[in-house]
């Protein structure tokens, strides 16, 4: 474990952290949705666009070499972040979402037929099941879930031998629930479906800047997440897919960038991962999102999990001692996110009340309505952390809740 | 501690979120509408019983936010014994009324939405239930949405 991080001095790094709001010092806990850029982050893509701007992969000029070079060694960077065997491994996306619907169009049509089932588990973020439903209604293969306990929001795995069939082809999952906090066995999961031949594809939006990733360790096919959800820019993420497999993957879209070579009929595309990334891309978000990466593992993301876990635990312990609150997902081993509801009072009001009092929570279903169905209710408020939290902000949202229960009784 | 949010939550929109009236179905109902708002999950089922041009009677079931659900309360209450003409008017001053703090003509106890406007995230709520009273008025068989409500 890497040496104990001086906290205040990082949230010194994020300068929007500085702010009131509504006349009250901000306390940002909606980071579940996404994360604040520490200053580094935001002077790297300043950097960029005043010295380094041009496209890559297509000029032999200084400035696109540079642009270029850059724009490779963030992908190399993402391998090592994730421990893939080389950047080959690596796709850009836009995001979690976009890389999910990569695997779904090009692998999914490629591998999936009628009568195949991809099996997904009931707590899925909208990303983790829209895509497979699409395929599905193209190919005729059918979804089937691993079923959640309850509010624990922890998975039933009793019922998985009997739901990992010969006709499941696919077994995608979230990583860590972004409704629950739930941190799902992804390694066990993944070494049972790869003995049956099934493939595997781990949704990693909340693990990726949490906690340390290695995805041969889970020893998934593809792995997914989002930049800007781990400090850096918005519009890009990656898709972690193991080289064998993207081998077997048609193009995802077509464009420049993507070809070896191309005629009026007939076109020959490059080898992975350029046969996935069709037209210019962004170029400033892996830029972005590489010292992103090198800043997460400076402070060591062991210790941003144990970090994460100190804050939810505490949060969920002064929750529990209150009165008519209903509290949702695992009491041990819960990730840096707590989701709740009041007695009588809506999630929405909650979130609105908490915001003239400075606190940014997230009210809602979180893109997961199946799940919120099937816990009968419609939303939760929930507060997510990151490092550069606090007890102390965890205590003025405590006090704020309070205050909201007083006002609606 | 909420310094802010008095103008949003008036007295008598807490009062009919926490006791929301004319809260029941209705099961001989001239028509009814669902209205549904995605953003929050806001659900709710509005039913009219009329007589000729006249809404005779109002209520509404289903949940949501407190906006959402004193807006459907306060509706409920400012509908019956008007006109589906004078209903719809009313629609429109509400809508001018939550969209922009102001409105041309009496909107009576609706004036506590006139704070709405502040908050364009929480538009929808409040104009919901008329949305589902519109629905209901033109015999709508798809569930109402806010989906395209321009904030
Ligand atoms: C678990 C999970 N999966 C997928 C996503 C989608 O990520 P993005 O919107 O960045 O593509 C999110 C983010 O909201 C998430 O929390």
């Amino acid at each position: 474990m890497s040496l104990t991080p001086d906290w205040a001095k990082l949230r010194a790094d994020f300068p929007i952290l500085n702010q009131q709001v509504h006349g009250k010092s901000l306390v940002y806990f909606d980071n579940a949705a996404t994360s604040q850029k520490p200053r580094s982050v935001i002077d790297a893509l300043v950097h960029y666009y005043e010295h380094d701007n041009a496209n890559v992969h297509r000029g032999i000029h200084e400035l696109s070499n540079r642009a270029t070079n850059a724009f490779e060694a963030a992908r190399t960077r993402t391998a090592k972040f994730l421990n893939a065997r080389s950047g080959d491994e690596i796709i850009w996306t836009r995001g979690t979402t976009e890389a999910i619907n990569l695997v779904a169009a090009t692998w999914g049509s490629k591998h999936l037929k009628a009568g195949d089932v991809i099996l997904l588990t009931e707590v899925e973020h909208h990303s983790n099941l829209v895509p497979w439903q699409l395929i599905a209604q193209k190919t005729g293969a059918k979804i089937a879930y691993i079923p959640v306990t309850g509010d624990e929001g922890t998975l039933d795995l009793s019922k998985l031998d009997s739901l990992l069939t010969s006709q499941v082809k696919l077994l995608s999952l979230v990583h860590i629930s972004n409704s629950m906090g739930t941190v799902n066995p992804v390694a066990e999961l993944c070494a049972k479906a790869r003995k049956l031949g099934i493939v595997t594809l781990v949704d990693g939006a909340q693990s990726a800047g949490h906690l340390p990733v290695d995805v041969q360790a889970i020893g998934c096919d593809f792995f997914a997440f989002s930049g800007h959800k781990i400090c850096g820019p918005t519009g890009v993420g990656a898709l972690y897919g193991r080289y064998e497999v993207l081998e077997t993957m048609p193009p995802y879209q077509g464009g420049g960038e993507m070809i070896l070579s191309v005629g009026y009929q007939k076109t020959e595309f490059k080898h992975a991962p350029h046969r996935f990334e069709a037209g210019t891309p962004d170029i400033s978000g892996p830029i972005g999102l590489h010292v992103a990466m090198d800043y997460l593992d400076a402070i060591g993301r062991d210790n941003i999990w144990k970090h994460d876990q100190e804050l939810a635990n505490y949060a969920y312990e002064k929750l529990s001692a209150l009165k008519n609150i209903r509290l949702f997902g695992p009491k041990q081993n819960r990730a840096g996110l707590v989701s709740f509801l009041l007695k009588d009072v809506h999630a929405h009001d909650v979130v609105e009340f908490a915001n003239t009092a400075g606190v940014a929570l997230r009210g809602g279903h979180h893109c997961t309505q199946p799940l919120m169905h099937k816990l009968g209710v419609e939303s939760t408020a929930r507060a997510s952390f990151y490092f550069y939290n606090t007890k102390a902000e965890v205590d003025v949202f405590v006090e704020v809740i309070k205050g909201i229960q007083k006002f609606f009784t | 501690m909420f310094d802010d949010i008095n103008d949003l939550y008036q007295q008598v929109i807490l009062d009919h979120c926490k006791k929301p009236r004319n809260f029941h179905e209705m099961p001989q109902c001239s028509c009814s509408a669902q209205g549904f708002n995605p953003l929050c999950g806001d659900n709710l089922k509005l039913f009219l019983t009329l007589d000729g041009e006249t809404i005779k009677d109002a209520s509404f079931v289903g949940s949501g936010c407190c906006i959402s659900k004193a807006s459907a309360s306060l509706l409920t209450e400012n509908v019956i014994g008007k006109s589906k003409t004078e209903a719809s008017q009313m629609f429109e001053r509400v809508r001018d009324l939550v969209t922009t703090g102001n409105t041309t003509g009496d909107v009576g106890k609706l004036a506590v939405f006139a704070g709405v406007y502040k908050y364009p995230a929480r538009v929808k709520c409040a104009i919901l239930a008329w949305h589902a009273l519109i629905g209901a008025l033109k015999g709508e068989v798809a569930p109402v949405s806010t989906e395209n409500e321009q904030t």
